[in-house]
């Protein structure tokens, strides 16, 4: 198998579910509003995913992306009826969103900051952030999520009849794999990833470069987390609760591999939009969310394991 | 193949027989039609360029790869290995260039590792025992082993030693040595040598893979030279002689190895003072010229590394200047020693050189790019054409700049970390054991590299473990014991039993 081939593999899957799905459920899933619908929840998901790809180049992991999405969503919200009271509006709308990105931004960095100084693992570091992010988001009102009826421009907002939600991950897209393809932080992260102590001996500033990564995917989930919160017209200290397991499962059926020094944002979008219309499939097809569980379990799996065996044969032929 | 007759063994039984062995991956021919015998008690020396298939022959041997035709014959029965478990049962035993041991174990669980002695109770292991049988087996082959030290905690020496206790644990009576020295000190490897005569004696058949073929004439009783995947020549090493056997493994005489030096030496470029660094060495003093060649010798262990360290900002240092051209630097990380002009390959190309996954155009450039106006925005296009010229005037061997560094041999990898640091303009070099793990005509290719560099008024100091190679192509020779330069030596002034000495031998005040 070649390596085009091989790149191709995930899209090919894509293109496959969705052709099965049309055949199956021409009525319900090959409509626009369906399709929207996907869309929005792939961006939402696929935003993170793009921070989350350059964390698993560099050869690290950041799990705590879900609890951070939940905290940022309620500081947002917490600003918005801080400032707007009860509905909040316009101005008040606006810094909200602006203190929830602030905060993801904050809270990457911190990771940055323990993985480097410290001199942690980042499984370590984020698995306690993970933690640490949902608890403070449980405590902040008592485990009550916060209101914010008017907050709607996020969600259901278009600019030339598309949602905004679609064109923020749009930009998002283009922006990452610019940085990744045609900068120097991109190509520290290769390098970073595939071997740190090369990087390092070859005058690569490591510890500079991975808070980088860590604090542009904590401002991405503040994106996200925002874009969630409009969805629901409310900050919700539960959201994003196993969101870093799609994620993660999404970057990694993209071609990216945790051993780091391999990933793409395409392969990652593909990923992104592999799980969501699976999701979807299953819903359509009346398999319920426990039961997706299973599937999407095996679906994993399966594309790992798929694309290591032809990652092996395109290195031994 | 024609079979010696020099011999103080018994010969008659031949304990390996390896009959037409072919190999090929995808389109490429590795091994075609390989015959290769060695007999019981005796070393078989294994010679030939990188790519030439000396691994694919002793992976095959080893039940790693599965050859497309040909039989394997161990002791007068005929072996298939469907996998290496099954190559160590039949008493084949590997000890690889990077040594396969549990760094975290004790030399005795190392030893019996996968094949622990049973404790009294169900799912126990018996340490006693296994200690008392690694002491043993040491002992019975006259080797200094503490059984119950930690791996991690021995030098390469004796991790070596480990593993071949560990290979007659196994009862191993074929043991396969690939590049055992590359890694030693000198009088490690006078040790290991002793080490290999006493499994000769005792009967076990050792295949041993070098790139020194001194080594080779020293030790082995025969010799098998492997050239593009076929035999070209198999003799008893008697009557063989170093210019022969190099003939044989490149087709060609190598007539001057060493290029002559007749750089003309500048004005003082690069200024060492004083220098100590918390990581073992204290007050280096010395001076290199533009031009100039510095080589530095010493044991494994002595801080030669450790002084290409302090410079490049890896390890702290604890005092002492470095003036390049005059100039005082203040160097705390590598990216400081770049932008200063210095370059340092490493001694381990794999661990702290390459991003071996990635494209050798992206390995090239690394440190470079920001010099290369590619600090904001990088321009691919750009970038191969760069590394595309590099590789031509380096005569580099690869599919592209595209292709990921590890599809490129050994050889071609270190001249890819050379282009790295021709392109960082680098003013002052510095090489670690540059030629480690290379064959022959790349260390050719090397030297006369280094001859180039120097000549463009670069300051060169050249670390090396090999003697022949440091008096083959520096001016000077610095030598280090215990962290300390105990000499600062002309090379034409000197002889290599006088720098052997002064390196390893303590000397009286």
């Amino acid at each position: 198998m070649n390596k085009f081939l091989r790149q191709m593999l995930p899209f090919g899957s894509l293109v496959l579910i969705i052709c099965v799905l049309s055949a199956l459920r021409p009525d319900s899933f090959l409509t626009i509003d369906n399709f929207l619908n996907v869309f929005r929840r792939s961006s939402m998901y696929g935003i993170i995913a793009i921070g989350m790809t350059s964390v698993i180049i560099s050869a690290g992991i950041d799990l705590s992306v879900g609890s951070m999405m939940a905290l940022c969503g309620m500081l947002g919200a917490a600003v918005m009826v801080g400032v707007g009271g009860a509905d909040p509006h316009g101005m008040s709308l606006i810094a909200g969103t602006v203190a929830g990105v602030i905060a993801g931004t904050g809270c990457g960095f911190l990771n940055g900051l323990l993985i480097t100084k410290l001199r942690l693992q980042p499984f370590i570091v984020t698995l306690g952030t993970m933690s640490f992010f949902r608890g403070i988001a449980l405590v902040m009102k008592d485990g009550q999520p916060i209101n914010v009826p008017s907050y709607k421009y996020l969600s259901e907002g278009a600019l030339l009849h598309i949602p905004v939600s679609i064109i923020i991950f749009a930009v998002i897209i283009i922006a990452a794999g610019f940085i990744l393809k045609y900068t120097r932080l991109g190509r520290y992260t290769y390098a970073i990833g595939s071997n740190r102590e090369a990087a390092f001996h070859a005058g690569v500033n490591v510890d500079r470069n991975l808070v980088c990564i860590y604090t542009f995917t904590g401002f991405l989930v503040g994106i996200a987390a925002m874009i969630a919160t409009s969805r629901t017209i409310s900050a919700q200290p539960t959201a994003g609760l196993g969101a870093e397991l799609d994620i993660i499962a999404a970057v990694v059926i993209g071609g990216a591999s945790l051993a780091g020094g391999q990933g793409t944002v395409t392969g990652t979008i593909i990923g992104t939009f592999l799980i969501s219309f699976l999701r979807n499939g299953c819903t359509l097809l009346g398999i319920s969310t426990n039961a997706q569980l299973i599937v999407i379990g095996m679906i994993i799996v399966l594309a790992v394991a798929v694309d290591q065996l032809a990652r092996a044969k395109t290195r031994t032929s | 193949m024609s079979t010696s007759t020099k011999s103080n063994y018994d010969r008659s039984a031949a304990a390996l027989r390896m009959r037409r062995i072919s190999k090929s991956f995808g389109p490429v021919q590795a091994l075609s039609d390989v015959s290769f015998t060695v007999q019981a008690g005796t070393v078989h020396a294994l010679v030939g360029e990188n790519g030439a298939g000396k691994s694919t022959l002793v992976k095959i041997l080893a039940g790693v790869y599965k050859p497309d035709s040909g039989s394997i014959e161990i002791a007068g029965s005929v072996h298939t290995f469907d996998n290496p478990n099954q190559a160590l049962a039949a008493g084949v035993s590997m000890i690889y260039q990077d040594l396969d041991l549990a760094e975290h174990l004790t030399a005795a669980e190392n030893v019996f590792l996968g094949n622990e002695l049973p404790g009294k109770l169900p799912f126990t292991v018996d340490y006693k025992a296994m200690v008392q049988k690694t002491a043993e087996l040491a002992e019975s082959f006259n080797f200094k082993i503490a059984p119950t030290a930690v791996v991690a905690e021995l030098a390469t020496g004796d991790c070596q030693v480990v593993e071949i206790v560990k290979a007659l644990a196994r009862k191993a009576s074929i043991i396969v040595m690939d590049e055992p020295t590359s890694s030693l000190s000198e009088s490690e490897v006078d040790r290991l040598f002793e080490v290999v005569r006493n499994l000769r004696r005792k009967g076990i058949a050792v295949v041993y893979i070098s790139h020194r073929l001194e080594e080779i004439v020293d030790l082995a009783d025969d010799v098998t030279v492997l050239r593009d995947g076929r035999v070209v020549h198999c003799e008893s090493v008697t009557k063989l002689d170093i210019p022969h056997i190099v003939r044989y493994m490149v087709g060609r005489e190598l007539t001057e190895f060493f290029p002559s030096r007749s750089v003309k030496l500048g004005n003082v470029r690069v200024r060492v003072d004083n220098m100590s660094s918390a990581n073992r060495i204290s007050n280096i003093s010395f001076e290199i010229r533009a031009g100039e060649i510095v080589g530095v010798a010493g044991l494994v262990g002595a801080g030669r590394t450790e002084v290409a360290r302090a410079i490049f900002g890896i390890d702290k240092k604890t005092s002492g200047a470095i003036l390049l051209d005059n100039q005082e630097l203040s160097i705390d990380s590598p990216s400081d020693a770049i932008s200063c002009g210095i370059a340092l390959l490493t001694e381990d190309r794999k661990r702290t050189g390459l991003c071996l996954g990635l494209p050798c155009a992206w390995n090239v450039t690394l440190p470079s790019l920001e010099m290369l106006g590619m600090k904001r925005v990088i321009n691919p296009a750009r970038e191969n054409k760069i590394a595309d010229a590099l590789a031509r005037r380096l005569s580099i061997k690869w599919q592209g700049p595209q292709a990921p560094g590890d599809s490129l041999s050994g050889g071609n990898q270190q001249k890819l970390l050379v282009a790295r640091w021709l392109l960082a303009e680098a003013k002052f070099m510095i090489f670690d054991e540059p030629t480690r793990g290379i064959d022959v005509g790349a260390k050719k290719e090397v030297y006369l590299l280094l001859n180039n560099l120097a000549g463009q008024g670069k300051a060169i100091l050249f670390i090396s473990s090999e003697l022949p190679e440091l008096f083959g192509i520096t001016d000077r020779i610095l030598v280090m014991r215990r962290g300390r330069l105990v000499a600062n030596l002309k090379t034409t002034e000197t002889t290599q039993e006088e720098v052997m000495h002064l390196a390893a031998v303590e000397q009286n005040r």
